[in-house]
């Protein structure tokens, strides 16, 4: 590397030490500490506090603590180091590509951060008087107006906290509205395709339905025949997700929703995946009743511990009037919160102490005014595309688990170019954590054998892109060339903790630390 | 041991005593789930019809229902699995059976893929 100094190109890498360890158990500047519980010591303090006046009674009588509360006692760097060492081993969208698919970790844009922050929306308190809080009741009002004009949808409930809280607040509107008709005993089941999203049977089940399964067909979409066959007085709803787990458009989509219309049921479609879509499909033309949008997808706000999730839910003019409370209207008197039935209107209930998760309507709002209609349109387009692009690079060496078409946007492969390799999908993705990425989603969805879903999003920029597919094409070529096995077995080699036994970790978890020695027995018998 | 019979989603079943049949997965099926570290069993007394959700098995993969090959009552449940889930792995076909089930319909058994059908059925997935 170094010629400067006339030394050959080709000089033999130096010696590797085998075993090697250093005398403090850190590895280069990656440093290996105790847990803070281990770090503390009695009586160390980051602050100084005053002593209680001379004198002074305690009035907390029987309340007095008795014990200790078994919390370390450590100055301020030490916890300022611990925390941002612990910041410094994860890994995140502001670290690098991450690829998991059916999550969409997409980069959360900073003009939304700094919009959220502005005190104007960040220092307000739910239970302020409303007529304080006009621009916050009117930034809803907007949001909940582009995401209908976005999705052609007459309704929306702002409040779901997260994708799986909008599925709930979907099917509860289908429950209410089938209740209203007196169909209530009878129509008792919801048909959820294979390449559903796993929280579609989920909240079905939480409800009450019985879930019937719908098989998919060998192009991982919906077989229709089958659908079909399941179709009956008895069936409440459809949940479809679109496009599917398997990264796929369901092309009957239309032709689902009209037969499910024609036997009396309702249309619930997980919209988790709209970020493909948004800017370029309505949802509404597609006969869709009840759909939720994850603004923690789609609209780029934080989310996978950075942030809480938003999951608004569209709904048809069927399901409107059962839209839950509280929601935004805008009148003579200004905009108001409706936090009671109104005439007309049959709510069924709330789902939330308050209106919704208010931070994230902020950059939602924020992302979607930066982007206009024509940077939505784009967004969603060049997710495709790159998603299209790793497939097509990859389909040589990797092996696509539906050949013969474009992708939406993710790209799914199966493990069937690791037969017989002795490679697995769980030592490739361990083995792609050495080359510095975050792995693909594994083994999900179920409907494809040793699933690897990646999804790129946007976010990535071609070179990204390229060099993300070349470490995938060199451990692919790897694994193919045969006897790689125990090098691919014994990845990750260059992460602060090898191979983690995800078994035993399931099997027999340590929940909490506990300490060597046992502290005062009162501390212990409040446990 | 008495003979056992599979299901297309890779349960086992065989005769306990007399109308009573003891069901499990097949050692395929805990191949391909990986490592067992979750048991999900049915209540005692429960009617289940054939082809209904009994129980739940989970791995480090994956999450799978276990579906009942015939219809009944649950009459017991293997509880060692509760606390050692890998018995699924270890032994799939004994002492990691899921549960028991009482049937009136004792010729639902025999309608069943016996031990090479079900062999020739698993070399057919690939």
């Amino acid at each position: 590397m170094d010629k400067s100094q006339g030394r050959s190109a080709q000089e033999a890498p130096a010696k590797e030490l085998p075993n090697f360890v250093t005398a403090s158990g850190h590895r280069g500047l990656q440093l290996e500490e105790k847990l803070i519980f281990e770090q503390g010591v009695p009586g160390r303090i980051g602050v100084d506090v005053p002593d209680a006046p001379k004198g002074a009674a305690n009035k907390l009588g029987a309340f007095a603590r008795k014990g200790t509360i078994g919390l370390p006692d450590l100055s301020e760097p030490q916890v300022v180091r611990h925390f941002t060492r612990l910041s410094q081993k994860n890994y995140g969208i502001d670290s690098g590509l991450f690829s998991l698919g059916s999550c969409t970790m997409k980069h959360n844009p900073r003009l939304n951060e700094k919009m959220a922050r502005l005190p104007g929306f960040a220092d307000l308190h739910p239970l302020q008087p409303e007529k304080t809080v006009q621009g916050a009741l009117e930034l809803i009002d907007t949001l909940a107006h582009w995401l209908k004009t976005l999705t052609g949808m007459p309704a929306v409930a702002m409040s779901p906290a997260a994708g799986a809280h909008g599925e709930l607040c979907g099917m509860v509107a289908i429950w209410a509205a089938i209740q209203a008709k007196g169909e209530g005993a009878t129509r008792r089941r919801v048909l959820v395709p294979e390449s559903a999203h796993g929280t579609n049977p989920a909240t079905a089940a939480l409800l009450g339905f019985t879930v019937d399964p719908i098989p998919a067909n060998e192009r991982g979409r919906v077989d229709l025949a089958a659908f079909e066959k399941k179709l009956g007085p008895d069936v409440a709803a459809i949940m479809l997700t679109n496009p599917n787990t398997c990264g796929l458009f369901e092309g009957d989509i239309k032709k689902i929703a009209d037969l499910v219309h024609a036997a009396g049921g309702y249309f619930y479609c997980d919209g988790a995946n709209y970020n493909a879509i948004a800017g370029r499909v309505r949802p509404a033309d597609l006969g869709v009743d009840a759909m939720h949008i994850n603004l923690h997808k789609t609209f780029s706000t934080p989310h996978g511990g950075g942030g809480p999730g938003s999951g608004p839910v569209v709904l048809s003019a069927a399901l409107a009037p059962y839209a839950p409370l509280p929601y935004v209207v805008h009148g003579a008197k200004g905009f108001e919160l409706v936090e009671t039935q109104r005439a007309g209107t049959s709510p069924f209930g709330r789902l939330k102490g308050f209106h919704g998760q208010m931070g994230m309507f902020v950059r939602a709002l924020a992302y979607m005014l930066s982007h206009g209609s024509d940077g939505i349109r784009q967004a969603s387009t060049d997710a495709v595309l790159n998603a299209n692009y790793i497939l097509a690079r990859l389909k040589d060496v990797m092996s696509p688990a539906f050949a013969g078409g474009p992708c939406m946007h993710e790209a799914l492969f199966d493990d069937a170019f690791l037969k017989d390799t002795g490679v697995s999908t769980l030592d490739f993705a361990k083995a792609l954590i050495d080359e510095g990425y975050h792995p693909m989603t594994m083994y999900f969805p179920l409907v494809v054998h040793g699933a690897m879903l990646i999804e790129p999003t946007e976010s990535e920029n071609k070179e990204s892109l390229d060099a993300f597919i070349d470490s995938l094409r060199h451990l692919a070529t790897l694994a193919k060339k045969g006897d790689q096995a125990d090098f691919f077995h014994a990845a990750p080699r260059l992460t602060p903790r090898r191979r983690l036994d995800e078994t035993r970790a399931a099997r027999s978890p340590i929940l909490r630390w506990k300490p060597a020695q046992p502290p005062a027995p009162t501390a212990q018998a409040a446990e | 041991m008495a003979e056992l019979r599979f299901t297309k989603d890779h349960e086992w079943i065989r005769v306990a005593d007399g109308d009573v049949y003891e069901i499990g997965i097949s050692d395929y099926a805990q191949s391909q789930l990986g490592d067992v570290v979750f048991v999900d069993l049915p209540e005692i007394g429960k009617q289940i019809a054939k082809g209904g959700q009994a129980a739940v098995v989970e791995s480090v993969k994956a999450a799978s229902d276990v579906y009942s090959p015939v219809g009944g009552t649950v009459v017991g449940v293997n509880d060692a699995l509760t606390a050692d889930p890998g018995l699924v792995n270890r032994e799939p076909t004994g002492a990691g059976w899921f549960f028991k089930l009482k049937t009136g319909d004792t010729a639902q058994f025999t309608e069943l893929m016996d031990e090479a059908a079900y062999a020739d059925y698993v070399k057919g997935l690939g």
